[in-house]
């Protein structure tokens, strides 16, 4: 069970004007502006939901993400996890969660995959037993088999991006955070992807949110969206209610977008 | 505990496997240290007498210099780590039931570690082989041979927790290049990498020899060169211990209240 209450995030940025003058005149004197990230955020998220955790670039989904994982603290509000507040003890919290950045990679560059398995399993200290069933699971449903001794380094996006969500699963996880895991994907990494994720969620109930811009993978994964734009939660329901008659899906987030002025 | 001992592991094994940067880390440093040699021995024959240290003990000072060059030259940080901040990555590292400080800690001796030992052998080897002044003497006794070791991991593990500080403080300035270039090229003078210690004047060496950067290098080479033995050991050994507790615990503070208040780079 998750929930959040108006929690606020915001973060100083340095801006000047482009040219020299400029840069020399901002040695001296910066100007900030203050940017709100996250302004007054709340909502609840039942165990074993899979939710999409949707907006336009800059909306504030990962800062949402990274309070919820506890590498942020927010300026201020409230956060509840499963019982804990994610900033407050960073160690007990982060055992029981699972993350993929879409973007960044969390495999040793110069090793074989397994080895930074092995790291994980002794990172999260996951008993023998559980470590083999599990990597004997994410093994055959992701078919990882050939890839596993192969250094990362020499694995293409899709191959990759199937052992990063292996790894995050290695420690059994309730809870899933997947910050745009599909990006850069050919149609059959993305549905392979895709297929595996529901299938976690039914036979394991993990909680899974999932920020995207794929407008496909929230149609596949989810059935309750929360819309982020410009800090705010703007919409939190289920796609059948935002469609209208035979328009695709994102013909109707792109709609939402334009009508919340975001 | 195991956790961090597999980081050592993984970043270990990861180190041994660079052949050709070994190779030509040992080819460096033998022209390296032939350059200073010869330097030296011109000063030497000047005057002979004006030197604190004889130039036997100098050469074999400058040959385990070169030889354990990885284990305490500041320089060689991990970019890695510099870029996980820069980058973003280390959002990654902090979703893991791991203390980031020990973690790099363990990392970065396992670097070092493993860049030394591929590189240190054919090195002493070599020198050991060379004709008398000009190589590498044996160790004036057993007792100072294992004084040497005992220092050598001291200062070994006094510069990592150097290196450590300019990692943590990485978090706040966000680009590394600054801090770097300072702390790197204070090492460098400080810690007796371009000229031993003892040949700067005795009152700048007094002080000098009280910073944290004489308790690096400074105190395995002189031991193994017989030019510290006996009472004169006392105090620099213990000064390495007050150093590599000081560092540590103040950079792992620093660092859990860099973690607490840092915003990630990059989306």
């Amino acid at each position: 069970m998750i929930t959040m209450k108006n929690v606020c995030k915001s973060y100083k940025v340095a801006r000047r004007n482009a040219g020299l003058k400029q840069a020399c005149k901002s040695l001296f004197h910066r100007e900030y502006e203050t940017i709100h990230a996250l302004s007054d955020v709340s909502f609840t998220i039942g165990d074993g939901e899979m939710v999409g955790y949707i907006g336009p670039n800059g909306a504030g989904k990962s800062s949402t993400i990274k309070i919820l994982s506890g590498i942020l603290t927010p300026d201020s509000g409230t956060c509840d996890v499963n019982g804990r507040v994610p900033w407050k003890n960073r160690m007990q919290h982060v055992k029981n969660i699972g993350v993929v950045f879409g973007q960044k990679s969390q495999l040793w560059w110069d090793v074989p995959v397994i080895d930074s398995f092995e790291l994980l399993r002794d990172i999260y200290s996951i008993p023998e037993e559980l470590y083999h069933t599990n990597l004997e699971e994410l093994q055959e449903l992701l078919d990882l088999k050939q890839l596993l001794r192969t250094p990362t380094r020499q694995l293409s996006l899709g191959q990759r991006m199937r052992c990063e969500i292996a790894a995050s699963l290695l420690h059994s996880p309730d809870l899933l955070f997947l910050d745009e895991p599909t990006i850069g994907l050919d149609a059959v990494s993305k549905l392979a992807v895709r297929e595996f994720i529901l299938k976690r969620n039914e036979t394991h109930k993990t909680t899974v949110i999932l920020t995207t811009h794929d407008m496909q993978d929230i149609e596949a994964l989810t059935k309750r969206i929360i819309l982020i734009g410009k800090g705010q939660i703007l919409l939190d329901g289920s796609l059948g209610d935002i469609k209208e008659g035979n328009a695709t899906i994102d013909e109707t987030v792109a709609q939402l977008y334009r009508s919340y002025n975001i | 505990m195991k956790k961090y001992l597999s980081f050592f592991r993984i970043r270990f094994l990861m180190g041994v496997q660079y052949r050709a940067a070994a190779l030509a880390g040992v080819v460096t440093q033998f022209v390296w240290g032939g350059m200073e040699i010869l330097i030296f021995k011109a000063f030497y024959e000047a005057n002979a007498e004006a030197f604190p240290m004889t130039f036997q003990a100098t050469t074999s000072y400058i040959w385990l210099q070169q030889a354990f060059l990885a284990f305490f030259m500041a320089w060689m940080m991990e970019s890695e780590i510099f870029d996980s901040i820069v980058n973003g990555n280390i959002a990654y590292e902090l979703c893991r039931p791991v203390r980031i400080y020990s973690m790099w800690f363990a990392r970065s001796v396992a670097n070092r570690l493993s860049k030394g030992v591929l590189r240190c052998f054919p090195i002493l080897i070599f020198a050991a082989f060379l004709p008398a002044p000009y190589g590498m003497a044996a160790p004036e006794s057993i007792s100072s041979f294992l004084w040497f070791l005992l220092t050598m991991v001291l200062g070994l593990l006094v510069t990592v927790s150097f290196c450590m500080l300019i990692y943590v403080l990485t978090f706040f300035t966000i680009s590394p290049q600054g801090l770097r270039i300072f702390f790197v090229s204070m090492v460098e003078f400080f810690a007796g990498s371009v000229i031993p210690l003892p040949f700067f004047p005795d009152k700048i060496r007094t002080i000098m020899e009280l910073l944290p950067f004489a308790a690096m290098q400074n105190v395995p080479l002189r031991i193994y060169s017989g030019d510290l033995a006996g009472t004169y050991l006392i105090k620099p050994i213990v000064l390495q211990v007050i150093w590599l507790i000081l560092l540590t615990v103040f950079g792992y503070f620093l660092c859990r209240y860099a973690e607490k208040r840092v915003s990630l780079q990059g989306g």
